[in-house]
């Protein structure tokens, strides 16, 4: 983010979502997850919590999954911000397809973040044990109950990987 | 237009040409016996499009929140209409009196009643609108109707074939058959096949468009601040610098809460921290969870309606030393984890809505209210929902956004609640205390009383529902229960607390079964039997019952004693016409306890969408977790003490263990499944823990008797 102008309490910044660099004139404590939805209506990435606690909010900042409820808008500068709608590339495909397989979701309202969380995972560890499953997910709340599903999901993703690579 | 009941079906139907070719088939969704109460005034509550282009839609009027009715009502129609479900898109319903679900007595979706009410008529839809396509066929072919067939969206004779496209404009002009004949199970091809869910794949690509999701031009977003004390008012206000905030348009006082209304959300959040109010904190500014349990306590020697009575239980309780017991159940919060929330435009020409509900009517009936206009005047569009459990059938956040978007006619208004505004002014589960007696004769249960004292969610949603102190919600549990038993005497007690309390998915069920399927395990011990040996004696009658429950525990590789710091406990219940047991496997001792796994048997009858009922006991199970270890709702002062995540846990990943699932195949109708996996997680757990640790746990959650789940 690079600070463009102040006013009294609104700021005109720029910051990089998706690849492209965007210009939103907003509060600089606004938290990205509000700027995502209200400013730019990117509304794939959910409010659930506002306090970090549910992660239904998770995007990838320099590819590395965390709330987004929380982060305002100044802690952006100069970072990467992906969120589910910029989500690419094979190891996304491999997520997605493996979820498309598993038939993880039920409401759905969580999966953004499961699937956002579940990408980090397996782009820094392509095959991740059920414990280290347990210590990446434990952040995401699924209030429909889809763990089960969310663990075989990501080890067909992995096995997806593996043998694509 | 033509209109038929068929009284041995008892279905109904209509059927007319649409406007610019094709044809429109109307039916009742709602259990047949109330079609057939009242033939004159039958208006359909679902209607199966067929456009000139071939498209097929279904206008359904349950919402989905996950539970799968958009994919699993749509395999009911295309089955008989011999379309891929695939093609077939669903339109939400509007809010209209038609939509009623008379089984529920309103316009919801709830109670586990969406497939069971579709069975005959959505299967009956489909057969007959294949039919009037056949036969427009036939006619145009000069060709008898029995040698043709439908497939896939065409009807076929010989090497002709006319596309359901061609022929619905012809098809709305034949007359309704008189005969429909349902296909048999055996040559099911939709039903009870693999399907992926027609919602899915949006879910997983962050592609899906929630009530929280929904824009319209010119939206603006408020923050709402209510009274700590539940159902306390605003005494005053001052909006002070709010105003002045940037984005801030409107400081909005709507009697029950004061909103600040701004540009974007977090500028109403942020300005509505500068809002001071004074509250009028009402009746409840006194109560505490103390006080609420010893409410029902003091109602524990009303005599309450008799739910189900065999025998004479006074005097064989008289006869024997009688085993007794009592149980409570917590108060809990939905938590559903898409925020409530509710976009309203009010305008010269009425009332639009936009919110994820299980209960368009109230919403309808509240918006006009809080509105000043007629429920007419009000459009419901009904959005999937990110969660409903029972919340999304109360409408207060739908009155407060109505009441705020009044101020700014002409302007949509999205009120979004905050995690704190759901938990701290949630409608909860209600508090119950359960009395218990049994009398035991050579091994075998001879008499069993319960009484559940609970306050009434009916008599404040439904007062009407309500007669002679029955609420239908409240013998959840109790009016199936299976078990044989000579002298039996069933009831309960309306006890209201001071607080409203609302449906929790699973509602009674899980009260009572806690209670229930805890205190036969505690008769088993006392009459020194397996407690799956025990209760297999007393179901001779219910093969169904017998079956899931036989099957639960070879599966589970159940045991009655405790081995090496491992034990077994069991559940067993008919649940919305699905038959259920359950197993829990604990290991550890008594201060600290692991969930190893949950294991279950389950009989639903036909399973419409098989992945799905195991996506629904797997999930079931999830909330059943809730239910069992560790959360609650207390209340000090009139406040509900929890208010986020942290203080009002779910099971984290690491927490779920595995669950095990065995569908026993059925050729019966289908039974409910979105809450079937619910109720007996508490009692399988609490059994086991008795097993494992000779210490039996008679209140939830768990962890309030001194036992942790690591």
């Amino acid at each position: 983010m690079r600070a463009i102008a102040h006013a009294k309490e609104t700021l005109m910044a720029e910051v990089r979502i998706n690849g492209k660099t965007i210009t939103v004139e907003a509060s600089p404590d606004t938290p990205l997850l509000w700027v995502l939805r209200d400013y730019l209506g990117m509304t794939g990435t959910k409010f659930g919590c506002g306090k970090a606690l549910c992660r239904a909010c998770t995007v990838h900042l320099d590819g590395v999954a965390t709330f987004s409820c929380l982060l305002p808008l100044s802690a952006v500068a100069g970072r990467e911000v992906t969120t589910i709608e910029g989500l690419k590339g094979r190891v996304a495909e491999a997520v997605q397809a493996a979820w498309d397989k598993i038939q993880v979701p039920q409401c759905g309202y969580c999966q953004s973040g499961q699937v956002m969380t579940a990408a980090a995972l397996l782009s820094q560890n392509a095959k991740p044990s059920d414990a280290d499953i347990d210590q990446a997910m434990q952040v995401n709340l699924c209030r429909c109950g889809t763990y089960q599903r969310i663990r075989l999901a990501i080890h067909d993703a992995a096995k997806q990987l593996e043998a694509s690579a | 237009m033509s209109t038929q009941f068929d009284s041995s079906r008892r279905t109904f139907l209509k059927v007319s040409a649409l406007a610019g070719g094709g044809m429109i088939l109307g039916l009742r969704l709602g259990r047949p016996e109330e079609a057939a109460a009242a033939p004159a005034a039958f208006e359909p509550n679902a209607w199966v499009t067929v456009y000139p282009d071939g498209a097929v839609s279904l206008v359904c009027p349950r919402n989905e929140m996950g539970q799968d009715v958009y994919t699993s009502l749509i395999m009911l129609l295309a089955e008989e209409l011999a379309v891929d479900p695939r093609q077939v898109k669903v339109e939400e319903a509007a809010a209209n009196p038609v939509y009623i679900n008379r089984l529920m007595g309103a316009q919801i979706t709830g109670g586990s009643t969406s497939v069971r009410d579709a069975w005959d008529s959505l299967r009956q839809a489909g057969a007959t609108a294949r039919m009037m396509l056949v036969n427009a066929a036939a006619a145009q072919w000069s060709v008898p109707a029995a040698e043709c067939r439908a497939e896939n969206g065409q009807v076929i004779h010989g090497s002709k074939t006319l596309s359901y496209a061609a022929l619905a404009d012809a098809a709305a002009r034949q007359p309704l058959p008189k005969d429909v004949a349902l296909k048999p199970a055996s040559e099911f091809s939709v039903i009870g096949k693999p399907l992926p869910r027609l919602d899915g794949a949006g879910k997983a690509r962050g592609q899906t468009v929630f009530g929280i999701d929904v824009k319209q031009p010119g939206m603006v977003y408020a923050a709402l601040a209510q009274c700590p004390v539940l159902g306390g008012k605003v005494a005053s206000f001052d909006a002070g610098a709010a105003q002045k905030r940037p984005g801030v348009r409107k400081v909005v006082d709507i009697g029950e809460g004061v909103a600040v209304i701004a540009d974007h959300y977090w500028e109403a959040r942020s300005a509505l921290a500068e809002v001071k109010i004074q509250w009028d904190d009402g009746p409840a500014a006194r109560l505490d969870t103390k006080a609420i349990y010893a409410t029902l306590e003091r109602s524990k020697d009303k005599p309450g309606t008799i739910i189900k009575q065999a025998g004479d239980a006074t005097a064989a309780l008289a006869k024997a030393k009688p085993v007794t017991a009592r149980y409570n159940s917590q108060m809990l919060a939905h938590v559903a984890l898409e925020p409530l929330n509710c976009l309203a435009l009010v305008s010269a020409s009425g009332v639009d809505v936009w919110v994820s509900t299980q209960h368009p009517q109230a919403a309808q009936a509240t918006a006009a209210q809080a509105a000043g206009v007629e429920p007419q005047q009000v459009r419901i569009h009904a959005q999937l929902i990110g969660g409903g459990f029972g919340r999304r059938l109360d409408v207060d956040f739908i009155r407060q956004a109505v009441a705020i978007a009044k101020v700014v006619p002409g302007t949509p208004v999205k009120l979004i609640w905050t995690r704190e505004d759901d938990v701290t002014h949630d409608f909860p589960r209600p508090p119950s205390l359960h009395l218990l007696h049994a009398a035991l004769d050579g091994g075998r249960v001879a008499a069993f009383t319960h009484k559940m004292i609970s306050p009434s969610i009916t008599a404040r949603m439904f007062p009407s529902a309500v007669k002679d102190g029955n609420d239908y919600f409240m013998i959840e549990g109790v009016i199936d229960f299976t078990y044989d038993i000579p002298n039996l005497d069933m009831r309960t007690v309306i006890q209201e607390i001071g607080i409203p309390v609302g449906y929790w998915r699973s509602v009674s069920n899980a009260l009572n079964a806690f209670a229930i399927e805890s205190f036969v395990d505690e008769l088993a011990h006392a009459a020194r039997r397996d407690p799956v040996e025990f209760r297999l004696a007393m179901l001779d009658k219910q093969p169904r019952q017998r079956a899931v429950l036989e099957r639960a525990a070879k599966d589970a590789g159940f045991k009655a004693r405790a081995h090496k710091g491992r034990a077994f406990g069991v559940a067993s219940m008919q649940c919305y016409d699905t038959h259920i047991a359950m197993v829990a496997e604990l290991t550890g001792h008594a201060k600290k306890v692991h969930l190893e796994k949950l294991t279950i048997a389950c009989d639903c009858g036909i399973a419409v969408h098989p992945d799905q009922v195991l996506a629904q006991l797997q999930g079931g199970a999830v909330t059943g977790l809730i239910n069992a270890v560790r959360s609650k709702v207390t209340i000090e002062r009139g406040r509900i003490q929890q208010s986020n995540f942290d203080t009002f846990p779910i099971p984290r990943m690491p927490q779920v263990p595995p669950i095990e699932i065995a569908m026993i195949s059925s050729t019966e109708r289908p039974g409910g499944m979105g809450e079937a996996g619910v109720p007996l997680v508490a009692p399988a757990i609490a059994n086991a823990l008795f097993a494992l640790t000779g210490k039996r746990v008679r209140a939830l959650p768990l962890e309030d008797a001194g036992v942790s789940f690591e």
